[in-house]
């Protein structure tokens, strides 16, 4: 264990600025990516059902 | 029938069959993501050693390299498949090239970000003009053309044609990116790890970047999966398996 004190972790030897900067652009990029698929994802799903019910109502199913 | 093995996984390649397969797969890479970040992270932070020149700012390493690194084998695996599709015409391999360019885009920024919040403390500037930035910033230009120029096209098997012709004349810029260190004097510093010489680095810091490359390189396979199935549900839209799927879950 390097560090003596949560403080001691979280300044950095000085760079904190630097190393939780690129800590934090890589989790916020890999948590804002999943989150975007997810949504695209629900919007092809509403935009497909929507297209159902559409023809659904042309042509009543048996 | 019986199939031998090759024809087996063949199956696959039709967009049907491989639409559950990927969801399972997705979930398994995400897993193994996250554990292997976690892992990455605790060998990183906590029991790697401060480094003897560049004391706790060389930390950086555990996000800067894999990004690197995943941002020219992303583009090598989208190649693959721009490539695969072209010559064999076949929709689930175009597919698969369209679904990793935005992962790759996204590492090969990451990877200049990084690099510019390692480059102002180490070096004194944020950026430099020089062979393995610029490289990699073409890198980054070459995913931004390919994603542009299918959005470009309407027709998704002629976007599929034109991607991949640009996919694969780009992935000549991967090994100058990689060798640019020993090419060209430059400010970056050389490989760390090579497969010809043992690396120089601590073994504990080896390991804390080994373990988060391997984990991004899982995070890539999951959102690449993620991604196809999207794609897949958009362009078979018109499919009875496609409309099955969708009553089924609704």
């Amino acid at each position: 264990m390097q560090w003596n004190s949560a403080r001691e972790f979280f300044l950095m030897g000085g760079y904190a600025f630097y190393v939780w900067g690129s800590v934090g652009a890589c989790a916020l990029a890999m948590l804002a990516e999943p989150w975007l698929i997810r949504r695209q994802r629900q919007a092809i799903e509403r935009a497909l059902r929507a297209s159902l019910d559409a023809s659904a109502d042309e042509v009543p199913r048996p | 029938m019986d199939m031998n093995p090759s024809a087996r996984w063949l199956r696959f390649a039709s967009p049907a069959a491989f639409y559950p397969l990927a969801g399972r797969l997705q979930r398994v890479f995400a897993c193994a993501a996250a554990l292997l970040a976690l892992a990455g992270l605790w060998v990183g932070f906590f029991v790697a050693p401060t480094d003897a020149q560049q004391g706790e700012g060389y930390r950086i390493i555990f996000v800067h390299v894999p990004a690197s690194w995943m941002s020219m084998v992303v583009y090598c695996a989208m190649a693959f498949w721009a490539g695969v599709g072209l010559v064999f015409n076949t929709r689930l391999s175009a597919m698969m090239a369209t679904a990793l360019a935005p992962t790759g885009a996204l590492f090969a920024l990451l990877s200049l970000v990084t690099g510019s919040l390692w480059g102002k403390p180490m070096w004194g500037t944020w950026w430099v003009w020089d062979a393995r930035l610029t490289s990699e910033l073409i890198l980054f230009f070459l995913y931004l053309g390919f994603i542009a120029l299918q959005a470009a096209i309407d027709d998704p098997r002629r976007a599929d044609k034109a991607g991949a012709v640009l996919a694969l004349v780009g992935v000549v810029n991967v090994p100058i990116i990689y060798f640019s260190v020993k090419w060209w004097n430059t400010l970056h510093q050389g490989a760390s790890v090579s497969l010809t010489r043992s690396p120089s680095m601590a073994a504990t810091m080896l390991a804390g970047m080994l373990l988060m490359a391997l984990a991004f390189w899982a995070y890539a396979v999951a959102m690449a999966l993620a991604r196809v199935r999207n794609i897949i549900l958009e362009r078979e839209r018109h499919t009875e398996w496609v409309r099955d799927a969708v009553e089924q879950r609704s």
